[in-house]
């Protein structure tokens, strides 16, 4: 077990499935330019992947490709969270979901910039100036929702209810992670975890939105368990290489 | 003796084609490490650049056709600004119809008003913060009328 090696698949396969998902709205947006707004990010998270893959390949030393690490694992070998794996829903659900992870992007890479890691520092520098992009554009979005109407409003409440007891699991730690947290590799999770809390609770208070009163968190992301959606992921995102192996494009 | 900017200068952005590679700020490298092979470092825009492949491919066919072989490097870190478009560049952006990008500033935190390419008029309005590639938002003029690109401060 090579903990620096999970740790990449950790970032990487989050940013693979939200793009996977996001991509599933390609040619399906609720109009023209937020088609093209939801594929350029899912875009962003791809490239973000790209180059995770790339040096999570390169240190794990085994000759595999990037493809092989995207499109050639079993389901329990995806380290994703579950918030990532849940289904686009309608827009409130779509951008609350994009909001979710951009703030823990945020904080995530905020950090990794100055990473005792030079390659995973740089990776992270570059991948910064685009999450905060994303979030400006969800952000702005579920501002509106907020402030709009009944309907708006009602359904970015249930979006909320919905989605809230996935997004401990973007926090969930991978083997070896403490370790890469004591190295200056990487951050403490918990941490993170706080200052997410911190951040949302403050935005949501300026949108009027309330925080849901249950506690109640899922648990089980990020150890090679899945919601039962991922299995329909993997399907459609690994169909290619497995109906015709090593097809390139 | 070869001028290796020269020749870089040559190829043309695959999605913008009135701007080159060199101009555009990704060559970061170019030297002769042997009398017939040369090494370049280039940088991506956007993690996701599609463009990136196609640009590794033409520079290798271009130096080909040179003789000389070329092996390209992608590195990422220093990560690519739009304040290393040259301000030829820009200009050149600017007649295309693409709104270039402020020197020195972030797009969130960027007030300043986007003029139009065709008419001047900083009686603009955003009608996408993206557009048809990763580097650009969609725009259109209040007073011409004109829809237009304008490149994202990165």
């Amino acid at each position: 077990m090579n903990p620096l090696f999970n740790y990449l698949l950790k970032v990487a396969d989050d940013t693979l499935i939200f793009g996977q998902r996001l991509g599933e709205l390609c040619g399906q947006g609720p109009y023209l330019e937020e088609d093209i707004a939801l594929t350029n990010i899912a875009l962003d998270y791809l490239g973000q992947s790209n180059n995770l893959y790339q040096y999570a390949a390169k240190v794990q030393d085994l000759g595999k490709t990037v493809d092989d690490l995207a499109f050639l694992r079993l389901e329990k070998e995806y380290l994703n969270c579950q918030l990532s794996e849940m289904p686009n829903g309608d827009y409130a659900q779509t951008i609350l979901k994009v909001y979710f992870f951009s703030v823990y992007q945020k904080i995530l890479y905020t950090i990794l910039q100055v990473s005792e890691d030079a390659q995973l520092a740089a990776i992270a520098e570059k991948s910064l100036k685009e999450v905060k992009y994303h979030y400006t554009h969800t952000s702005t979005w579920i501002k509106m929702f907020a402030g709009g109407t009944e309907e708006s409003k009602t359904r970015l409440k249930n979006a909320v209810e919905n989605l809230w007891e996935y997004t401990a699991g973007m926090f969930a730690e991978t083997e070896g992670e403490k370790d890469l947290s004591q190295l200056g590799i990487a951050p403490n999770p918990q941490d993170l975890y706080e200052n997410w809390k911190f951040l949302v609770a403050e935005d949501f208070r300026n949108f009027g939105i309330e925080i849901p009163e249950n506690e109640f968190m899922q648990k089980g992301s990020r150890t090679g368990y899945h919601t039962e959606y991922f299995g329909y992921i993997l399907c459609e995102l690994q169909y290619m290489q497995r109906t015709y192996p090593n097809c390139v494009w | 003796m070869y001028n290796l900017l020269d020749i870089l200068a040559e190829i043309p952005d695959p999605e913008i084609p009135v701007i080159n590679i060199v101009d555009l700020g990704i060559v970061r490298d170019a030297k002769m490490i042997s009398e017939n092979e040369a090494e370049i470092v280039i940088t991506p825009t956007y993690s996701a650049c599609p463009a990136m492949f196609n640009i590794e491919e033409d520079i290798i066919k271009l130096f080909k056709e040179k003789g000389i072989k070329a092996n390209v490097i992608t590195k990422i870190s220093p990560i690519w600004t739009t304040d290393w478009i040259t301000d030829e560049a820009r200009e050149k952006l600017r007649i295309y119809g693409i709104t270039p990008p402020e020197k020195g500033a972030h797009e969130d935190h960027l007030n300043i008003p986007k003029k139009c390419p065709r008419c001047g008029s900083e009686n603009t309005r955003q009608i996408s913060r993206f557009g048809s590639t990763l580097c650009k938002a969609s725009y259109q003029c209040n007073d011409c009328l004109e829809p237009f690109d304008y490149f994202k401060c990165h």
